[in-house]
């Protein structure tokens, strides 16, 4: 069926004129219509705009265009403005918000050919590793609909996993593309931070917030990669390098990598997660690699840094939510301190108003040195020993989450417990490192993820490393049952 | 007693950077234009967008540091000042707080006395404009106008070196000199282009501790500036003496009723919860582009002052003043280059004279003046040569204000030609003495004052032409009895 094939390959039969664009549009809107009900991945389906951008893409195909991701569709996170369509961000306060231009990663996107069929659910303003803290409701695992597909790129992992989309874009602050590829038995690669632009992403917290990719395979991730990496202007914090060709680099022999395997990520990890890891690792010595054990012993401090440092650049970034020019508007404010409190007290869920609060208080005087101060240096630190940690290694590997998917409402009056789950993701974005996740294995019959880790600009490395163990297992290839 | 106490003021200036583009946008800053129609995504902060630093602003804030001597910073950063308000539509202001561009200068000021002071400048950093609410014309509403919002502006920080509201004026006018310049900034005090808050205290004369200070809010006229600062001095004075204590507080200046009131004490100010902005990076300055700065800058007011003291023998009153804009030196220099450096004091007394009342009159700036530097060069040509008296100059002038023609033209047209033959003057002097044979005897009788009215009674007849010192010599000896 068409929905298992991979991009490239969905890409020759576009090219073989065996299929065009508007038939396989309409192959998964109709794989949407049918599954999107049970799993809630989607907010916004765009049938009649899918089908229009096929058509088009149909057109540039005829007139001699050869794009890898022309004709070929896609989910939008819905953290992404979309010109003409709404961008709620998972949020009641932007649930009347229709973005008047599209981000650069939607732009260079639609550019190169693709065709968006819709906008993913999300958690709340990106915050949430479960899904649960969207306006729209929960998303649920294809894998398993009472399990929680992780978050906050959770409907666009879902959307992949159950093979509503070839491929969907997401973001990652702390996790959000990593930790949902993992509990939906994806592959998700998080650049470098400032290889993909952030325009038009609605930001969360701005110093860690990168877009990247949720698809089934690292080779088709290096392909839509290719497509959203490069320097914008529009964003001070994109990097002006080039960006090498990651499909050519899939191929990049193993013999001689140097994997890392961080002590910090192993103490305490559940057996059957452990021995899912060995088995990993097995397969990479087969391959040619190396292990080698290496400790970076500031990086258990990563939740609590992360738990300060994104509130308090997320107190900031929402504060332009104040019911004055776009968004939600309290009914009848009285005054303008109302109108304040009112818009952003009911236009806020709980998540967000919680990290707000945190954020204002970790900035505030008097705390600010105690708080703010201190988790830069900690983000320093670790920053630093990853950099040494790659003096030694090419790539660090390890578990992308400490347990597979859990039940919707199990963690959802926790916060710390749910925090915790991105224990092994956060350091990535503290120290803007690349970090991709793909399955490994199952345990009870939920997908598990194994995680790599790169120096900076390091993406053609940690495709290649994934490409190779996807060519030699076939992890990637389980489908949920029911969709397949 | 006012003696006994000691004025500190400090001013805080805002200078808007006369970029084309606002500071983190690409939306137009030009003045006055329907409100909103200058405000893009940005401005607006739309969810997702991103601000990028415009260099020209960078440029600018560079040049003004040079030019007081300041340390650019090689590194520093841009913060968020977190608040709400309606007309800051990201809900922070972008500005520089911990690392400025533009650190420790200094300028100085020429005082009553004609002493020079040195004031010191403690920082000056960029940062964004919000935007206006606007509460006139609308029921039961406030319009938003965010066409300011991101209009780039420098914070020009003083040290509490002065000591007088005069002396806070003097630094003011430096400033604003030296802005305008630079051409960083129009200067244009009425649409808010250069504006300060004044932080003034008081303290016991030979104290050195500050006393506590209030700041005044958006002081837009030279004149305010002058008066709130004296209106506070006053209040706190008498505050102090009659017991009572400074609070550290805002105050607004009331133009209308001339006093200052209380805005919000320090109690009840915002926390700003500043952090440095994640969404820019560090701005960093290198030393080739501080000497691609440097190499644009032009002769600086004092420089160019020092220079027509020295090269035209002015006295720095004259030079202060002809160097007081760029365009006031440049016609001075034109009119100097036409007439030569030997009228260079000739020439100021003109440019200083007529020419200002003239401007004055009309309301307009040297680049307005009716009269060409090398027209003015002219009527000054036929002064040195004594075809007419400078009583007569001042009239031609008026007539090359009015109708534009030069000085020679005007003469012969109206014949206005200076009398320089002795022997007409000697005939209309014989004609005048004359006519008063009264006035003729009691001046020879000793009334020495009458002298005066022979002077007049022959320009009268001359209409002014005679050459008054010949007139003189010629008058003296004949009233006295001689040929």
């Amino acid at each position: 069926m068409l929905h298992n094939l991979s991009i490239g390959e969905l890409a020759d039969l576009l090219a073989a004129k065996k299929i065009s664009s508007v038939e396989l549009t309409r192959h998964f809107l109709a794989r949407i219509e049918a599954f999107n009900p049970e799993l809630n991945a989607l907010v916004t389906r765009t049938a009649d705009l899918a089908l229009d951008t096929a058509a088009d893409a149909d057109r540039r195909r005829a007139a001699g265009e050869a794009a890898p991701l022309l004709g070929i569709p896609l989910i939008h996170k819905d953290i992404f403005c979309t010109d003409g369509v709404r961008t709620s961000c998972g949020s009641r306060m932007l649930d009347n918000f229709i973005a008047p231009y599209d981000a650069t990663v939607v732009e260079r996107l639609k550019a190169v050919g693709a065709v968006m069929l819709g906008k993913a659910n999300m958690d709340e303003f990106a915050m949430g590793s479960s899904n649960e803290n969207s306006y729209y409701g929960p998303v649920k695992n294809p894998w398993d609909r009472s399990k929680v597909p992780g978050g906050s790129s959770g409907g666009s992992a879902a959307a992949t996993a159950a093979r509503l989309t070839p491929f969907a874009t997401g973001t990652d602050t702390g996790g959000s593309i990593r930790q949902p590829a993992a509990l939906t038995g994806i592959t998700g690669i998080k650049p470098t931070y400032g290889r993909v632009s952030r325009y038009g992403m609605i930001a969360f917290a701005s110093s860690l917030d990168q877009a990247g990719v949720l698809a089934r395979s690292a080779a088709d991730a290096a392909i839509v990669l290719q497509a959203m990496a490069g320097f914008d202007p529009k964003d001070s914090t994109s990097v002006d390098a080039p960006v090498p060709d990651y499909r050519a680099g899939l191929n990049l022999p193993l013999e001689g990598l140097k994997i890392g395997l961080l002590k910090e990520f192993f103490v305490g990890l559940e057996a059957r997660n452990t021995a899912l890891i060995e088995d990993a690792l097995r397969v990479y010595r087969s391959l040619g690699a190396k292990t080698v054990d290496v400790s970076l012993p500031h990086l258990p401090l990563s939740v609590p840094t992360y738990y300060v440092v994104a509130p308090a650049e997320c107190s900031s970034n929402l504060s332009r939510f104040d019911g004055v020019r776009f968004g939600y508007r309290c009914e009848q404010p009285k005054d303008l301190m109302d109108l304040y409190q009112r818009s952003r007290g009911e236009g806020f869920g709980a998540e967000v108003k919680r990290r707000i609060m945190t954020g204002t208080y970790v900035l505030s005087a008097g705390y600010f040195d105690a708080y703010y101060l201190k988790a830069q240096k900690v983000r320093q630190l670790i920053t630093d020993e990853f950099r040494a940690a790659f003096g030694k290694v090419d790539l660090l590997l390890g578990p992308t989450t400490p347990t597979p998917a859990f039940g919707i409402g199990a963690k959802i009056d926790d916060p710390v417990t749910m925090y915790l789950n991105d224990i092994y993701t956060i350091g990535a974005n503290l120290a803007g490192l690349p970090g991709l996740s793909m399955p490994c294995g199952f345990i009870d019959e939920l997908p598990m993820g194994l995680q790599l880790i790169g120096p900076h600009f390091s993406e053609e490395r940690i495709l290649g490393a994934a490409h190779r163990f996807q060519q030699v297992t076939d992890w990637h290839r389980h489908c949920p049952r029911g969709y397949e | 007693m006012m003696s006994d106490w000691e004025v500190v003021i400090g001013l805080e200036i805002h200078a808007q950077l006369a970029t084309k583009s606002k500071i983190f946008s690409g939306a137009a800053t030009a003045y006055g234009a329907a409100p909103n129609s200058q405000a893009c995504l940005v401005d607006l902060a739309y969810p997702g967008v991103l601000p990028v630093l415009n260099a020209e602003a960078v440029r600018m804030a560079v040049k003004f540091g040079l030019s007081i001597g300041a340390v650019i910073a090689a590194r520093s950063i841009f913060a968020r000042k977190n608040y709400f308000y309606p007309d800051l539509p990201k809900g922070y202001q972008i500005s520089q707080f911990e690392d400025p561009v533009v650190k420790r200068g200094s300028l100085s000021i020429v005082l009553d006395d004609g002493s020079v002071k040195t004031v010191g400048v403690t920082r000056a950093h960029l940062e964004e404009d919000a935007g206006k609410s606007l509460h006139e014309g609308l029921a039961n509403a406030s319009g938003i106008d965010l066409n300011r919002a991101g209009t780039p502006l420098l914070e020009i920080v003083s040290e509490p070196d002065m000591r007088s509201a005069k002396e806070a004026v003097a630094y003011m006018k430096k400033v604003h000199t030296l802005v305008r310049y630079l051409e960083i900034c129009d200067g244009n005090m009425q649409e808010g282009s250069f504006r300060c808050d004044a932080n003034v205290s008081v303290r016991p004369r030979g104290r050195e501790k500050f006393g506590t200070r209030a700041e005044i809010k958006n002081l837009n006229s030279f004149r305010f500036v002058e008066k709130a600062i004296q209106y506070e001095v006053a209040r706190q004075i008498e505050l102090l003496e009659s017991g009572g204590t400074v609070i550290q507080e805002t105050r607004l200046y009331d133009s209308d009723k001339h006093e200052t009131r209380s805005m919000r004490s320090k109690e009840e100010a915002n926390d700003y919860r500043y952090f440095p902005d994640p969404d820019l990076l560090p701005l960093e300055i290198d030393a080739e582009f501080i000497e691609q700065v440097r190499a644009t800058l032009p002769e600086l007011p004092d420089e160019k002052a020092s220079r027509f003291a020295a090269q035209f023998g002015l006295s720095a009153y004259d030079a202060g003043v002809l160097s007081a804009s760029r365009e006031l030196g440049a016609y001075f220099e034109a009119v100097v280059a036409a007439a030569g450096a030997a009228h260079a004091k000739l020439a100021a007394n003109w440019v200083m004279g007529e020419m200002s009342s003239a401007l004055n009159r009309d309301n307009l700036d040297i680049t307005g003046s009716r009269v060409a530097p090398q027209a003015l060069a002219g009527l000054l040509a036929r002064i040195v040569d004594e075809t007419i008296s400078g009583k007569i100059a001042k009239d031609v002038f008026e007539a090359m204000w009015s109708d534009g023609s030069d000085a020679d033209a005007i003469i012969a047209a109206k014949g206005l030609k200076q009398i320089t033959d002795i022997g007409a003057i000697d005939a209309v002097i014989d004609t005048v003495m004359a006519a008063n044979p009264k006035q003729l005897a009691d001046y020879r009788a000793g009334k020495d004052k009458l002298f005066g009215f022979f002077v007049g009674q022959v320009m009268k007849a001359t209409q002014g032409k005679a050459n008054p010192a010949q007139l003189n010599e010629l008058l003296k000896l004949k009233l006295g009895g001689g040929a």
